[in-house]
Order: structure tokens, then sequence, then C-alpha cells
């Protein structure tokens, strides 16, 4: 094959799903993008061309920097303990353990559960006094704590949904890919007499690098975008201490409906995950071994 | 007979699969999008009144179209609307008026109803519904789904602590004095009954505004140009709210969850509770215990806000469709319609007349707390709301939060929200 | 070819499996503790819902109630209808441009697959304003394939398919085109039975999803006939009334059951695979 016709072909392959693209991302998101340099259009007064006024806003608002930290932590919090989780997870549920089926739907459910309604199911284990979590502690003699409703606790109850729910969803790619790993590696390293953490080391690991580099790029983003159950538990609350900064574009989009502060927002938080994803991307891309 | 019932009704879902109903020639329709708030077969209740409506008024079709809840109803609308097809008309929340007029998206309704019979119309409703649908002397929204804050009581918990099951708190001060001996504690200090709740999760302010009112103040002012969050009065009803944890230990410290108070009562969590009377249906069928309902206790006064929904009616649609709109607006609040409403939901029919018909005076007979909103109405004032409403909203919400959680004492926390509040309100002073 | 299985001399034995089972269990128990709870609090009567008691008295009154709230019969059609849609077009489109990025150089593709991994950063809801816009102007608005458009290039599922097409030893690649396949044949001969299990999980994820979606399609959809199970969920959401745990649950696993059987179905061509694996 010519280069040419390489080229020809490539892009032909990729036409359709580019086409979409654009006409459902790329086009509203550089109009939103061209909106942030434009007042907010309200009722008869019509939207101006302001300059940089929204991010200026975005600088001076103080629930703006909160969500930020917020974010910070929560994303902390949850990518290296999900990943962690799906590891383990798929590793388990690959071998041949008792109950596997079962212990692999388990795993899954998160997935499968509207969100809506399994936050309501977790909003019931955090309830002060007869919630799960209390009847437990309390069995224990641990004194009555209000989980969702200090200011101290809120964001960690926060981050172990969010655990909860991505780390059985990771673990799925996980399973496709060891399931992929061909089993004569496993016998070579074992007539080489390598221990099994050594397999996991050496060759599961490395094996698992295009789906870890998959993972972790979803999984920073997922830390931006996952607010459902914060809209369902806290509503940001108390006092902005589970804002994240996506539940706080939201508000200022779909509650305040100030279109253009909202757009700066967005440009901001689209600046933080492609600089984030593209550098993991590049970073990691360099370092896998494709076969 | 039921087999064929069954029957029939597959047949006639195997009809709508292969056909979309055809409009009957001419017919207006209207689109009407409705926010599910209550539980229960509302939809069917809805539903209902629109085959009724339209049996009435053959030339025109009513199209109700459920939205979600509140937030998610003024989503998809304002969203339509920006497109160019909004519903005709939509239950939106009466405090969102100010936010609707902002976009230019609803028209007054004195632009449609003109003649005598309909100022009279306009007049026949609750004044403490109005003041949240009248601004710059023109109604923007006609009251439907309304509620008040009220406090309900466990009389078997009353009695069980020695106080009298049948007689509610008055005022401050016995709320105070009946809580202190509501409240019971476990050896290990763990409270295993609390004497009152008063939820403030979501929307804190609109509780906070039964003690404003009980203390004398208001909020804002009719213009939705102006707060007072940091007069001494508000300052004083948050200390007093504050105080019940801190203070008495007789309220959960911390932020109480709306939408598991109604189950902390259930459970014997909380001997009393605040919250709507739209809840009213829910706790008559779930408490299995004695209860009791009573407008708010007084502080220098009674009072609560009022809340829920209004019919809105949208500017981009046609004037048959307007006109149409506004004939089902007028049928589905009438003192008939009204009253039915309020039975099935637990509501406040919006007017005086609905608690004259024969069927809400059988109902209030059989079931005397559903006229407690009633009555609390001539003490009631109208829900915060002002332009760019929810930033307001949630400059008070937080400073809320903050006291409540510890973070901030309750003069710090109003002045910062009274702050927010007059540079977000700067525009608006003209 | 014969069915015989190669053991793993990873698998543990003896005491070594005893432990990994335990472990995995004790944290499946775990994971699956706010799906037990649905089917506690969906059986029994709501005074139950946060008392477990072992004499609670079991009832299907949730189910009933949460069935008779909204058409679920047609919703679940609609739902069904949508994820179909959505899973072929997105196996159809994400594998040809999987393909295109994975194995063939040309330029300008680093800048095409950055420009599909923005859709990832994207939060689909920031656009509704604006796509409800395209579809009005397509005239679409109200139906199945106004739900599924946006949804349908998917750069998740481009982004996994790549990953996994270059992992495909290019010799196979290689080998069948000395045999004279064409580009696309090579694609359907060999790279795609090759990713066989990611197929599977890419779609169980994908269906869980969009089964599961929520306010687009609130929002672009208004008649019985287009929408889909979620919007007829919303109605136990009730936000005046405070939570009703017995009927959110009934409701919830309800609609979820398809879902759970589709995923122990599905447990078996997972394992196939795996045995498939076994026998390369």
């Amino acid at each position: 094959m010519t280069r040419f016709s390489a080229s020809v072909h490539g892009w032909l392959l990729l036409l359709p799903a580019l086409a979409l693209l654009a006409l459902f991302t790329h086009f509203p998101a550089a109009a939103t993008l061209v909106d942030s340099f434009w007042s907010t259009p309200r009722g008869a007064r019509g939207s101006v061309f302001i300059g940089l006024d929204n991010y200026q806003t975005m600088v001076e608002d103080p629930v703006f920097w909160t969500s930020l930290v917020n974010s910070t932590w929560f994303a902390l919090g949850t990518i290296p303990l999900s990943i962690a989780l799906a590891i383990l997870m798929a590793v388990w549920v690959n071998d041949r353990i008792a109950g596997r089926t079962l212990v692999r739907m388990a795993y899954f459910t998160p997935t499968i559960l509207p969100m809506i309604a399994v936050a309501n199911i977790w909003l019931f284990f955090y309830t002060p006094q007869y919630g799960l979590l209390e009847q437990v502690l309390g069995a224990f003699g641990a004194p009555s704590h209000n989980w969702l409703g200090s200011q101290s606790t809120a964001l960690i109850c926060v981050i172990v949904v969010a655990i909860w729910k991505e780390a059985g969803f990771f673990m799925i790619f996980y399973l496709a890919a060891l399931q992929q790993i061909p089993p004569h590696l496993a016998e070579a390293a074992a007539l080489e007499g390598a221990s099994r953490w050594t397999y996991f080391r050496r060759v599961q690991f490395p094996l698992l690098m295009p789906t870890t580099l998959f993972v972790l790029v979803n999984a920073v983003i997922g830390a931006f975008r996952t607010i459902d159950h914060v809209i369902v538990m806290t509503r940001g609350g108390p006092d902005n201490a589970t804002s994240l900064l996506l539940f706080h574009l939201y508000q200022v989009g779909f509650s305040f409906w100030d279109t253009g502060y909202a757009a700066a927002i967005t440009a901001v938080l689209l600046a933080i995950l492609a600089s984030l994803a593209f550098s993991q991307y590049f970073f990691l891309e360099r370092r896998i071994h494709y076969r | 007979m039921r087999r064929r019932s069954v029957l029939g009704g597959s047949a006639a879902l195997a009809a709508g699969l292969l056909t979309r109903p055809a409009l009957t020639q001419g017919a207006v329709e209207v689109s009407f999008f409705y926010p599910v708030a209550v539980g229960g077969p509302i939809t069917k209740i809805i539903d209902g009144y629109a085959a009724d409506f339209e049996k009435e008024n053959p030339g025109i079709k009513v199209k109700p179209i459920y939205a979600g809840t509140y937030q998610e109803t003024i989503v998809k609308a304002l969203t339509a609307h920006k497109s160019g097809t909004p519903p005709v008309t939509s239950v939106l929340l009466s405090s969102d008026m100010f936010t609707l007029i902002d976009e230019d998206a609803i028209i007054p309704f004195e632009e449609l109803a003109k003649g005598a019979d309909d100022a009279a119309w306009i007049k026949s409703f609750y004044p403490a519904f109005m003041f949240n649908s009248q601004t710059g002397g023109k109604t923007w929204g006609i009251p439907f789904q309304r509620s008040t804050v009220v406090l309900y009581w466990n009389k078997d918990l009353f009695k069980e602590a020695g106080l009298d099951p049948e007689k509610p708190p008055a005022d401050w001060a016995e709320q105070v004095a009946f809580a202190q001996k509501l409240t019971k504690r476990e050896a290990s200090g763990n409270a295993s009954q609390w004497g009152i709740q008063v939820p403030s999760s979501g929307f804190p302010y609109w509780l906070f505004q039964g003690f404003t009112t009980q203390n004398g103040v208001e909020l804002m002012n009719q213009a939705g140009d102006t707060t007072f969050f940091d007069k001494p009065e508000v300052i004083e009803a948050l200390q007093y709210w504050v105080d019940l944890s801190r203070k008495h230990h007789v309220h959960p410290p911390g932020i109480v969850e709306w939408g598991t108070t109604p189950k902390d009562f259930f459970e014997r969590k909380t001997a009393m509770m605040w919250t709507t009377t739209g809840n009213l249906t829910n706790v008559r069928k779930n408490a299995k215990f004695d209860f009791g309902v009573a407008m708010l206790p007084a502080g220098k006064r009674r009072g609560s806000p009022t809340g829920g929904g209004n019919f809105y009616i949208f500017k981009k649609s046609t004037p048959e469709q307007r006109a149409a709109a506004l004939k089902f607006i007028k049928w589905i609040t009438s003192p008939e319609h009204a009253a039915q409403w309020g039975i099935d939901t637990g509501y406040v029919a919006v007017r005086p007349d609905a608690w004259e018909t024969p069927a809400m005076k059988k109902y209030v007979a059989d079931f005397p707390p559903a006229a407690v909103a009633r009555d609390q109405l001539p003490y009631a004032v109208a829900e915060l709301s002002t332009h760019e409403n929810q930033r307001v909203t949630k400059a008070l919400n937080d400073g809320l939060q903050a006291a409540l959680t510890g973070t901030k004492s309750a003069e710090q926390a109003m002045k910062d929200a009274q702050a927010e509040a007059t540079r977000i309100l700067r525009p608006y002073k003209r | 070819m014969s069915g015989e299985v190669r053991l793993d001399p990873y698998e543990p034995r003896g005491a070594g499996r005893v432990l990994e089972s335990t472990a995995a269990a004790v944290l499946a128990i775990l994971w699956v503790l706010p799906l037990l709870y649905a089917v506690w609090t969906a059986f029994h009567p709501a005074e139950f819902s946060a008392r477990f008691t072992p004499d609670a008295p079991l009832t299907l009154e949730n189910f009933e109630r949460a069935w008779v709230a909204a058409p679920f019969a047609r919703y679940f059609l609609n739902s069904f209808l949508l994820v179909t849609l959505i899973l072929v077009s997105q196996f159809t489109l994400c594998t040809l441009a999987a393909y295109a990025f994975a194995r063939y150089d040309f330029p300008g593709r680093d800048l095409a697959f950055m420009l599909v991994l923005v859709q990832l950063m994207i939060m689909p809801d920031v656009l509704i304003v604006e796509n409800y816009r395209t579809l009005s102007w397509l005239g679409i608005l109200d139906s199945i394939p106004a739900i599924a458009l946006p949804y349908v290039a998917s750069a998740f599922g481009i982004f996994l398919l790549r990953q996994t097409f270059k992992t495909v030893p290019r010799e196979l690649d290689d080998a069948a085109r000395v045999e004279g396949a064409s580009a696309l044949q090579v694609l359907f001969k060999v790279y795609v039975p090759l990713a066989r299990p990611v197929y599977i999980a890419y779609g169980l994820v994908s269906v869980s999803y969009h089964w599961n979606n929520f306010l687009w399609p609130l929002i672009v959809t208004n008649s019985v006939e287009s929408r889909p199970l979620t919007v007829g969920l919303q109605v136990f959401s009730s936000g005046d009334q405070g939570i009703d745990w017995s009927v959110i649950c009934a409701a919830t696993l309800m609609t979820s059951a398809p879902l759970l059987l589709a995923f122990l179905l599905f447990q078996r061509q997972f394992v196939q695979s795996f045995m498939r694996a076994g026998i390369r």
C-alpha cells in the first residue's frame, strides 16, 4: 500500500466518527468557548462582548476556588484507590476462586444500578441514628455521627461512593485484558520458577499497561465528571464542603442560567482535563511496549 | 372480567405502538410541563384532569409532559425556550418567577385575561400565594400546587414524656421546653430520640423563613432587588435555630437532611418535625402512631413562608395556544378542581371558596389536620424570591449551613450572606 | 481444535485459594450491599426499610405501586430499542476509527486522535442547549434516534478498541495480507475476533450507561412513544415528600432486572473467551 492510499484509507475509516463528533461535540464546544467572552443575555438586554470579564468573575468567586480544592482532593482520593482495587478484583475473579460468578457479578453491580437510586440508598447508609453505618458502628459502641451533615466528613463520604462506583467499572476492562494474555506466558514463567508476585509484576502488569493507560485517563476525567451522587446526597453542602467543580458549573449554568460565566468555567475545566489527560497520554504512551 | 380488561389493555398498547394518536382536525394543542413533586400515582391524577377538560372542551388537546423534579423541569423548559419550542404552559416553582421574567420566557396574565371577571379570577386566590406570583403590578403566575411549613408531632411520644398529647408548642419558649422533655439519651450520651428536627439540607432558607417571619422580619422587598439578611432580628432568628442543637441539645447537630426527615419522624427518632404540608398524605399513610399537625410556634408573631408551584404561560406560543392554556388553567383552579387537587395530594387548596365546596368540607371533617395549613395562611409570607433568585438564595443557604455546622457565628454568617446578596443584586437596583 | 484446556500454573491452590476466595467474597459482600439493601427494602413494607428483623412480612406491594406509576411496558421496549441502536452504531463506528488509529500511519493522525479524546473530557450535559438546538434543526426531537445520536461516536469506545488493536501481533496481520485479504477483511477476520472480550466488556458498560442515562432523554423527549425507562423512574424521586425507599428500591430492581440477567448471561461469554485463549 502506498503512503498516499494509506492516508486516504485512514481518513475514510475515521470519517463517520469524526463527522458525528464534529456535529455533536466540537461545534457546540467551540460555541461554548466563544460564549465565555460574551455577557449572559438577559431578556431585553442582549449579549455584548466583554473580553475576559467572565474569567475575572471566576477568579473573584470564592465558591469556584473551594470547588477546585474539593475536586483536587476528590481526585486524589478516588483515582489511586479505585484503580488499585480494580486490578485486585480483576486478578481475583480471573482466578478460579470459589463463587467466581457471584463475586464478579457483585463487583459489577455499581455499574448496572442507576446512580440516582443508588445514591438514595447510600444516603440511607449514612443517615444518623438508624442508618446502616450507624447501626453497625453503634453495635461496637462508637459515638453517633452526622456523616453527611458535618463539614469534616461529607467529602470523604462522597469519595467512598465514587470509589465503589468506579472500581467495579474499571475491573471489567482489566478482566478483559487479563483474558487476552496468552496462557503460554504463564507456563514459561512457571518453568523459570518465577513466584506469583514476580509473574504479576513482570508479565501481567506490563501487558496490562495499555489498559492502565486507558483506565487512568478515564479515571482522571471521571474524577472531574462524577456528580450525580453529590446532587442527590448533599447538593454541594454543607456550606460548599462537597461542591465539586462540575457541580458548581451545573449550578451556574442550570440554576443561575449565567451562560457566559458557565462557559468560562467550562473552558477552564476543559483546559485542566486536557492538560492532565494529554500529559498522561504522551508520557505513558511512549513507555508502553505494544506487541 | 379482570382478564378481559388485561386483554383490552394489551390491545390498546399494540394499537399505540403502530399508530401515533392523530390530532383532531383543527384542535389546538397545549403542551404542559409538569414537575412531579409528591409521590404516588400523581401522573394518573393529572392525566385524568386533562382528559376531563378535553371532554368539556372538544377544540383543545392538553398534553401533560412529566418533566422530573422542579429543577429538571425548569432546565427542560428553558432549554426548549432557547431553541424556540417551549411548552405552552408549565408548572414551575413560584420563586422562579424572576428567573423566568429575566429570561424573557413568560407573559403576564393581564395580557390574556383582560375582562372584569378575569380581574376577579386573579383576586380569588389567597393573597399569601399571590405575593410570589405578582411583581411590578403584573401577575406572572397562577397558584396551583402550593404549600407552607407546618409542625408535625408524635402524640405517643408526648404522652410518654408527660406532655399533653393534644397540645403542640404554641411559642418559641414552649418549643424548647417541650423538646427538652422529648429528648432522650442513652448511657453513652448518644441521643436515641430528638425533641425536634428542622431540615437544613438543600434549601434551608425556606425553613429559616419560618423563624424570621416569627421574629417579625422580612428577608426581601417585593421588587426583588433588596435583601435584609443582616438585620438584628434575622441574626436573632438564626441564633435561636443554632441554639436548638448547640445550647439546648434538643436538635441533631450539623445539617439535617430534608429527604430523611419524614423517615426520622416515622422511626420515632424525632418527636416533632418542621416540614411541608405537601407531606401530609405521606405522613398519614406511614406514621404508625397518633400524630398531630399544627401551625408553627409563634415568636413575636406566627409565621411561615409559602412554597410550591405556579402555572406560567410561555411567550413563544400562538394566541390560540395561549387562550386555550388560560382556559385550562382557569378550569383546573376552579373551586371544585382546586378542592379535589388538595384532597388528592395534600397540597393547600389555593382559594378560599374551594374550602366551601361539599367535597372539601367533608374531607376536613374527616381529617381536621388538612385545615391547619389554610388556617396558617393569614400569617404566611412570600417565599424568598429576588432577581438572580438561585444565586441569592445560595448565598443565604451557605451562610445558614455555616452557622448550623459551627464554622461561623450567626452574626458573621448573615453579614457575609448579605454582602454577597448585595453584590449580586447591584445591577438590578436602578 | 480440541476442547482441551491447559491449566494456569498460577492458579491459587489449597490454603492460598481459600484465603483468596475469602478476601474476594468479603469485598464482594461490601460491594453488593446496596443491592442487598434494595432487595430487602423492595420486598418488605415501608416500616421495615431501616429495621432488619428476620420476621418482617414479605410483600409485593412496592412493585405494584412502581409498575402502575408509568407505562413501563412501553418504556421497556423504548429502552431496549435505544440501547440496541446505540450499541450497534457504536460498535461499527468505533471499530473503524480505532482500526485507523491503531494500524494506519497518516498525516494528522495524532491531531485527529486528540480531537477524539476531547469528547471524553467534555461533559455531555454541558452541551445540552446546543445539541437540543441541532436536533431541533434536524427536526427529529422527541424520537429515539434523537436520544442516541450525540452518543454514537464514542471516544471511550474508540480509545478502548485502539488500545486493544495495538496489542494484536503484527505478524497475524501480515500473514492475512499475504493470503490476499483486504484491509477490511483483515479487520473483521483478525482484529475483531481477537478483541472479543473487550467488545463484551465495552458492550456491557455502554448498555448499562445508556440504560441508566437520564437527563438528556428527559430533555429531548416528550411522548410515551420515545421515552426510556429512567424517565419513568423519575416519578419516584419526589422532592417535596422526602425519600420513599421502598418504592425507589422496587422500581430500581424492576428496571435493572434485564441488565442483571444480561450480565449473568454474558458471564458465560467471558469464560468462553477465556477458554478460547487457552487453546490459542
